[in-house]
């Protein structure tokens, strides 16, 4: 962690993990699900059940679903501007053993039926991780861009998506690859350095006809 | 960075001033380049002084803690025992960890339960020391780097985490970064500013975390208004000639070690320490907290 890290994050208080962290994750979650989260149940997992609501991490939640940045003051009423807002939110308490101390489990869904399902957790200084995403081994930090793909796990696909980034000279930081059985579905996660405005998600899932989704997170800085 | 005697070292045999060389090692690490590195730290100057005018006129009260900031503004007009230094430092720190419990924007710095520290030594070092001075936010935004690079030394050798080393890691971290500072705002020499640090953390070792209710409030908000008067001693301490016999770095490692060792129910968990004394417990129970 350089100086800048140390002597910061600039935040609302009371906690670096539990109202930071939460804000956090709320806008990763949002900027995955695409647009205004409308319809999302929380499930509070470990500390973010038994103190969160000491801490705000409700409140911090649901101002980053809105897309609130971690130092908006706005943070302090993010229920009341939930509300406001029309978004129908409904908290849980779930409690589950290998889970991470500090996490939560997002489900979105809109009226015409599609749904995502998140797991996040809050590691400390307001770094925190996407863990999963409908399912699916992500464990991101979002700090730098991110390009997730859901594809059928047929050969060929990570080829391509690479030549893709390749050709428009962006430089792949980490990747990972998972899936649920041969043949079955894979994700491919990806961190890039910067110059994620020159991926254009449509332009990937048009590169193999077996990618099913690609979501694209800019880098959501400390 | 891993250790201030390098750092050190590293300065003297570049030349360079304890805060430039810092700010080259980091761009070393990361490819941000020492100009912007600067600016991030000037920015995060104006947003803590900016925290400690916002904290100063606070209406949200804590949930457990009444605001104290002004009572010490109050007594610091008689004859404190502390001087006026101290006392002023000691109320910015108590305003500005209110001001963090009750969802203020603060710093964290390092950590947000610990927010208040820096900016009381800093600012009152601006009020007594540093008046009129024409480049000030040029020498606070060094004294800055130079707490940071402490808090960097100690994040990767031991821990800023009071879940993983209790308290000594988050307000007994913080003193000793601003100890660094105030020793470099001061014109002291490298040597001064690492003893200044030893001395700091020499201290607070075993500094367990045992917050009231898992909230941010007590102890933490008054560690945040006396912790910092250790860094303040150990300053002047060092400025005097008072040389620690354990080196920081050294000092730093059994922090971490002490952090390693001390059982979970003190670190952060609110399972033991203040968090299940009898009043703790009624407190809670009142709050319907955990």
């Amino acid at each position: 962690m350089p100086v800048w890290d140390i002597i910061g994050p600039v935040m609302i208080g009371p906690s670096s993990s539990h109202t930071a962290g939460a804000v956090r994750i709320g806008r990763i979650v949002r900027l995955c699900w695409g647009e205004e989260v409308v319809n999302v149940n929380l499930y509070m997992r470990g500390s973010f059940a038994t103190t969160g609501e000491g801490h705000g991490t409700d409140k911090a939640l649901l101002a980053g679903l809105q897309g609130y940045a971690p130092d908006d003051p706005e943070v302090r009423d993010g229920i009341k501007l939930a509300q406001e807002s029309g978004m129908n939110f409904t908290f849980y308490e779930e409690d589950i053993e290998d889970a991470h101390p500090n996490s939560v489990r997002i489900e979105i869904w809109d009226s015409s039926g599609r749904r995502m399902d998140a797991i996040a957790a809050s590691l400390g200084g307001g770094a925190v991780s996407l863990q999963e995403l409908d399912g699916f081994e992500v464990d991101v930090s979002c700090l730098l861009p991110v390009i997730i793909i859901m594809n059928k796990d047929v050969h060929g696909v990570v080829g391509a998506v690479t030549m893709y980034l390749s050709s428009h000279g962006i430089n792949i930081a980490t990747m990972k690859l998972h899936r649920d059985s041969r043949g079955g579905l894979a994700t491919m996660v990806l961190e890039l350095d910067g110059n994620e405005s020159k991926v254009k998600p449509e332009e990937i899932e048009a590169v193999h006809d077996a990618i099913v989704r690609v979501i694209s997170i800019p880098g959501v800085t400390l | 960075m891993r250790s201030l005697q390098d750092l050190i070292k590293l300065a003297e045999e570049h030349g360079m001033g304890l805060h430039e060389i810092i700010m080259t090692v980091d761009s070393e690490a990361t490819g941000v380049p020492t100009n912007e590195i600067y600016n991030l730290m000037l920015s995060r100057l104006k947003d803590m002084r900016r925290s400690t005018e916002e904290a100063s006129r606070n209406p949200n009260p804590c949930k457990l803690v009444p605001n104290t900031g002004v009572l010490i503004r109050e007594y610091s007009k008689g004859a404190g025992m502390c001087g006026g230094f101290l006392l002023k430092a000691s109320a910015i720190a108590l305003e500005v960890a209110s001001y963090n419990a009750s969802m203020g924007r603060i710093v964290a710095a390092p950590t947000a339960g610990s927010c208040g520290i820096l900016p009381g030594m800093l600012f009152s070092w601006e009020e007594f020391y540093g008046k009129g001075m024409s480049d000030l936010d040029r020498k606070l935004t060094e004294a800055l780097i130079v707490a940071g690079a402490v808090g960097e030394i100690i994040a990767n050798r031991a821990t800023l985490a009071g879940a993983e080393g209790g308290c000594q890691a988050e307000c007994g971290a913080a003193a000793a970064m601003g100890s660094a500072a105030l020793v470099y705002l001061q014109g002291g020499k490298c040597e001064a500013v690492s003893n200044a640090v030893a001395l700091t953390l020499k201290s607070v070792l075993g500094l367990v975390c045992d917050p009231v209710g898992g909230l941010v409030e007590s102890p933490c908000i008054k560690r945040n208004g006396i912790l910092l008067a250790v860094g303040v001693l150990a300053a002047d301490m060092a400025l005097a000639g008072v040389v620690s016999l354990i080196p920081a770095d050294e000092v730093i490692d059994a922090m971490g070690q002490i952090g390693k060792s001390m059982p979970a129910s003190l670190r952060e968990t609110s399972r033991g320490g203040l968090a299940v004394t009898p009043t703790a417990k009624r407190l809670s129970k009142e709050l319907n907290l955990q």
